[in-house]
């Protein structure tokens, strides 16, 4: 008979579906996601983000409590593009039942080479580096909200619309800051190629010391490469990102002439006491600090 | 002879980075050699391996109070390392457990504990700069760190050298002569956590141990007395840094493994061709023994 007991109280404990009034529980996979949610969401939505700021999403180890908070999710909002390559088997683990949104469902994807894994050329996960794009993702985000909670669709809607709008503001804004500069000085050098979409976007030239991921271990030829090229090419914005090591950086802007142009944030937002807090700060944090850089003599 | 420069020198002129490792490998060489070499003859050549490992605590509480200052991470990696060291060699003292034994329980603890301190911050990815250092990236700090702690360890193994000498050979007759047994163990293990950190700084905490150990037992290949076996250690570890460098530059290899690596094909050339007790030695008959 306790076993019968047992059970009626686990059943009790298990999660239900999401009640009217109560906030819809939606967990982001990556900060950036977070905060595109969190403007569309607003109160209506309790959010969880599991790759917080300043953390790398590829190098990410899920912990219990992130798989409890993933069970009693209402919706799970993903990059895709293989960006989070641990969701499936998370979610296989926490038992999350739901349907599991692709953020950038609908985008123009483009290729790119994988220099970690031979070569081989892979989908750039990146998409949000690019505006547009990432109105495709609040579009998607406003319609997997709506879709869970139907009461707070007029609300989605309305918040939706008024962050497009922001976001297309920036987007002209960060395209006339480009266009102040001559084409032939638009290239930066970062430490991680995550900048695909922002350079095919707003033509900038972008180059890498090592391959797009941040576990590859760079050698001689090509730091040595590297120098050669910077000098030749007389760039002078050289970055150092949020989470890869930035003394690597600091050597060679050193060796190659040139200025470490400060942080980009790419992959990850900062910490809210950094300007890069925010999806809209971080263009605006970005687009500053390189053409600031490119517009050195 | 212009070819030779060009294949041989070229890379270090053109660019300060590539003479900015190549001075850190150099000095770390010089430090490495003899102790590794006391190490290996001392029987104690895993005791570095485990030391390594409690380094990381230490330089991962610096790396979250101050980022990646060198000071910092050195200071705490020092301060773990000789942490570990002292309650090791305290708790054989005092209890029937042997040193080496403590000392391996202390390591996983000190080890666990800076993945835990590392993780907590949410910075993965650092946490394998600090196990894999960036050698390419070392600057005029890094050297100054580095080459201070050869000097202090050449110093300090000048002064020791006899009793160290003493203790490798019969650690019983040094206890019983003279009292200063243990404090000479003492000293030698923080200049092995010292070498250790200094390396952690050129090659990261892994691969500085294969400096440590790699030419040392490759030394013993070579030469019989103490003070030419660290010599010989010290120019093995010279010639892993010089061509592993150079090999790194003209192969595309990542720098650090390919260093250690060429200091384990040094190794592996010495246990074939060493003239003593080298594979190929014992297989040629020795004059003595044919009278």
């Amino acid at each position: 008979m306790r076993w019968v007991i047992m059970i009626a109280l686990f059943m009790f404990l298990l999660p239900g579906p999401a009640e009217a009034g109560q906030p819809l529980n939606v967990v982001a996979s990556f900060s950036i996601l977070g905060d595109m949610v969190k403007n569309v969401g607003g109160d209506r939505v309790k959010l969880t983000t599991l790759v917080g700021p300043d953390s790398d999403t590829h190098a990410y180890e899920p912990t219990p409590t992130d798989a409890r908070v993933l069970a009693a999710a209402d919706v799970v909002i993903i990059n895709g593009l293989g960006f989070e390559g641990w969701i499936d088997r998370m979610v296989k683990t926490a038992g999350y039942k739901g349907k599991i949104i692709i953020a950038s469902h609908g985008v123009k994807t483009h290729v790119m080479i994988d220099e970690d894994h031979g070569g081989k050329r892979i989908t750039d996960p990146h998409a949000w580096q690019n505006l547009a794009n990432g109105r495709i993702y609040v579009t998607n985000i406003e319609q997997a909200l709506s879709q869970a909670d139907p009461a707070g669709a007029g609300v989605f809607k309305a918040n939706a619309e008024a962050y497009l709008k922001k976001i297309a503001e920036m987007e002209t804004w960060v395209k006339a800051e480009f266009a102040k500069i001559p084409p032939a000085r638009r290239k930066i050098i970062t430490s991680h190629d995550a900048f695909g979409y922002f350079g095919l976007a707003y033509g900038v030239t972008i180059m890498a010391p090592t391959g797009f991921s941040t576990a590859s271990e760079a050698s001689a030829q090509n730091v040595g490469k590297l120098i050669r090229q910077i000098k030749q090419e007389k760039i002078k914005a050289l970055f150092v990102e949020n989470m890869t090591d930035p003394r690597l950086i600091e050597r060679i802007a050193k060796d190659a002439g040139a200025k470490p142009g400060g942080t980009l944030y790419s992959d990850a937002l900062s910490r809210p006491d950094a300007p890069g807090s925010t999806y809209l700060g971080m263009f605006h944090n970005n687009v500053t600090k390189m053409t600031s850089a490119m517009a050195i003599p | 002879m212009n070819w030779f420069v060009n294949i041989f020198v070229a890379p270090f002129t053109e660019f300060s980075f590539m003479r900015h490792a190549l001075g850190a490998i150099l000095s770390l060489a010089l430090g490495c050699g003899p102790v590794g070499t006391f190490l290996v003859l001392r029987r104690m050549s895993l005791s570095g391996d485990a030391l390594s490992h409690a380094v990381l605590p230490g330089a991962a509480v610096g790396f979250l109070m101050y980022g990646l200052s060198l000071t910092a991470m050195s200071l705490g990696g020092f301060l773990a390392g000789l942490g570990v060291v002292v309650l090791a060699g305290a708790v054989s003292r005092l209890t029937p457990v042997k040193e080496e034994a403590s000392l391996a329980a202390l390591y996983i603890i000190s080890l666990a504990l800076g993945v835990l301190l590392v993780s907590i911050k949410g910075t993965s990815i650092d946490l394998m700069h600090v196990l894999f250092g960036t050698i390419l990236a070392v600057d005029d700090p890094a050297i100054l760190l580095v080459a201070g702690v050869a000097t202090v360890t050449l110093l300090t193994l000048a002064v020791l050298y006899r009793p160290l000498v003493t203790e490798c050979f019969d650690p019983g007759f040094l206890r019983a002569v003279s009292k200063s047994g243990s404090v000479v163990h003492l000293v030698f293990m923080a200049l092995v956590a010292l070498n250790l950190v200094g390396g952690f700084q050129a090659l990261g905490t892994l691969m500085s141990v294969g400096m440590l150990i790699l030419p040392a037992v490759a030394a013993r290949f070579w030469a019989v007395q103490v003070w030419s076996q660290s010599l010989v250690a010290t120019l093995i570890a010279l010639a892993s840094g010089y061509f592993g460098l150079l090999m790194s530059y003209y192969w595309e290899l990542p720098s650090g493994p390919t260093i250690v690596l060429t200091a384990g094909l040094f190794y592996l050339s010495s246990l074939c061709l060493g003239p003593h007790q080298g594979f190929l030695s014992r297989l040629v008959p020795k004059k003595h023994l044919q009278n």
